[in-house]
């Protein structure tokens, strides 16, 4: 390929994306002159300071590159693209480490609140969004973006399309956690749960998703595999999901353009209704669809075994796209939520059991020829167990949104229990997998800078886990028995102070199952710094020794 | 007469009755693609699909 010398110039995208930025600026400055709180003035000047740091670094980077963008081939071989993928990575280790922190801080406060030390930016209130938002959004949000922009290249064979816009989606989210997370800190929220954020958030996010979309989606259009592989299935749906989502549940009237106040556009139980239907889909879309697809694609690959049945895979996305959007009234049983609806959302809820235990047979059975690599390899245990955390908290979901059985769980420490179960177990662990995985390819090493680390923070974060969740079932049981305990004069047997007293040993477990996961991610962040720094690179084969296909 | 394409029988009635066995239908359809006998030995090798690639 002998490419002709090109003159150097300015792609219309730097071009472009550099005069937005420099006017994005120039709006932020005025904004912050004329905000009417302190905390959308800070916003702001973040904004334009960041705004101007993109301008430097979009012309700083056009003056670096040769004068030819990245070829999409080298060598009849897929250029891939894996700066973002870094990026993504290293930033998903970061705010996994803070969340964590900030859930055990929360949950030292609940057992001994003094711990909250009266300063209003530390109280739970606000520390527990920033945990949620952190884990959720910030962990798991660059945990899907890394793994979906490795896993849609290396399975369209094709390089990510667009040469800013991966980086604009990277950057451009993480700023969002930013100004999402110190938001919370100061106390701006729109008090949806999960959807925290506030209108200039929510816009910034509009329009980072939508750049995601159009990145994914015009790498799977150029793709050079006929096939589009399931996991690429799954990713689409979260993407496109979560836009649908997020759209639906904030439309917001802010009070001034330059406030961070806003009023939700839906009121009462339609408002209810639609929060619900946005938090349990972001269960379904966020932290199931886009984690199967890590399932999909790293534990085949992982195992060196093929997925156990593709046949199933088909039926198991379609199953969990028609049925997941219907559950999200369960969070609402016993409400101003008309009968009908409530019982619509259990029957769903109980309805997808079935995809959820297909998906994880089909998970397990990927393992059927490999099963001794349980043992050798704990980066595989680690995927294998999530998957069984899978099937656990899928089974667990249903059961709670039984009427009757909600009548016991809900609002009790249970939900908490269940929704740990799903967070740490399958979320976490599949993340971890992914993550031990990915770093060593990104980066183009030969493996990981120790396998023992790995099996260390397994068993250190499980043992987490099961005190975690072990104690949450117990007090959240006792706490919802306390509660509709009645002597035999028809009076409640207990105060409410007395059920809180009675939590207080349940909450020390779970704040010590919680530090437990939190040492486990700070090994490994220390494996994954020590593979990058340390780790012997892969030696690429020569491209003519390659087979003939 | 009485309008058929209003925002209220939109909300009710048949014409939202309709979308429960239409969506049926699809999800049949699909569970037919994904046991056709012919396509079982492209689903076979996309199950691969990870192994493979370079």
């Amino acid at each position: 390929m002998s490419q002709p010398s090109i003159s150097k110039s300015m792609t219309i995208g730097e071009s472009g994306l550099a005069v937005v930025f420099a006017a994005t600026a120039f709006l932020c400055v005025i904004a912050a002159a004329k905000a009417l709180d302190a905390p959308f003035a800070f916003h702001a000047a973040l904004g334009a300071a960041a705004s101007v740091a993109a301008v430097f670094c979009i012309v700083n980077r056009y003056f670096e590159r040769p004068a030819a963008l990245p070829p999409a081939e080298i060598n009849g071989r897929p250029n891939y693209n894996m700066g973002p993928i870094k990026f993504s990575s290293f930033m998903a280790m970061f705010w996994g480490i803070a969340g964590f922190l900030v859930g055990l801080i929360i949950a030292s406060q609940l057992a001994w609140p003094a711990l909250n030390f009266d300063l209003p930016w530390i109280q739970f209130g606000r520390l527990r969004p920033l945990h949620t938002s952190a884990v959720i959004f910030a962990f798991g949000g660059n945990v899907l973006i890394a793994t979906s922009f490795y896993v849609v290249q290396k399975s369209c064979r094709v390089r990510l399309a667009g040469d800013l816009a991966p980086w604009f989606v990277v950057i451009g989210y993480n700023f969002f956690i930013l100004v999402a997370g110190t938001g919370y800190l100061l106390g701006v929220t729109q008090s949806k749960e999960y959807a925290e954020p506030e209108w200039y958030a929510d816009l910034w996010l509009t329009i980072v998703w939508v750049v995601y979309l159009l990145v994914f989606l015009v790498t799977v259009i150029k793709r050079k595999e006929p096939h589009i592989f399931v996991a690429n299935w799954f990713y689409l749906a979260f993407i496109v999901t979560i836009a649908v989502l997020h759209l639906g549940n904030n439309p917001a009237l802010p009070v001034s353009a330059f406030g961070s106040k806003s009023y939700v556009a839906w009121g009462g139980i339609q408002d209810a209704m639609f929060q619900w239907w946005y938090g349990h889909n972001a269960v379904g879309f966020f932290l199931t669809a886009g984690f199967l697809a890590i399932m999909y694609y790293f534990i085949p690959k992982r195992a060196d075994r093929p997925i156990y049945s593709y046949r199933l895979s088909i039926i198991h996305f379609w199953a969990l796209i028609f049925l997941y959007i219907w559950a999200g009234p369960h969070h609402l049983h016993y409400t101003a939520l008309p009968d009908w609806t409530q019982t619509l959302g259990m029957t769903f809820s109980i309805m997808l059991w079935m995809p959820s235990w297909g998906g994880m047979i089909n998970g397990l059975m990927t393992l059927s020829g490999a099963w001794d690599k349980l043992r050798t390899d704990p980066v595989l245990r680690m995927l294998v167990v999530s998957v069984a955390f899978y099937g656990m908290s899928t089974f667990e979901g249903p059961m709670m949104s039984i009427k009757v059985v909600n009548s016991l769980s809900h609002y009790t420490d249970w939900t908490i229990g269940h929704v740990h179960s799903g967070a740490l177990g399958w979320v976490g662990f599949v993340s971890f997998g992914a993550l031990y995985c990915l770093v060593p390819w990104a980066w183009n090493r030969k493996g990981l800078y120790s396998l023992k680390l790995v099996n260390w923070h397994f068993w250190i974060a499980t043992l987490g886990i099961v005190l975690y969740i072990s104690a949450m079932w117990v007090s959240g049981i006792l706490q919802g028995l306390m509660w509709r305990a009645y002597t035999s004069l028809g009076f409640l047997e207990y105060s409410f102070i007395e059920t809180v007293e009675a939590m207080h040993p349940f909450y020390i477990i779970r704040a010590a199952g919680g530090g437990l996961f939190l040492i486990g991610s700070l090994i490994m962040a220390y494996n994954l710094w020590m593979t990058v720094r340390v780790g012997e690179a892969e030696v690429q084969m020569p491209v003519a020794l390659q087979p003939a296909e | 007469m009485k309008a058929i394409l209003t925002l209220d029988n939109l909300a009710s009635g048949l014409v939202t009755t309709i979308w429960t066995p239409v969506f049926v239908a699809i999800f049949l359809a699909i569970i037919a693609y994904a046991f056709w006998p012919r396509n079982k030995a492209a689903f076979d090798e996309a199950a691969r699909l990870p192994l493979r690639e370079e």
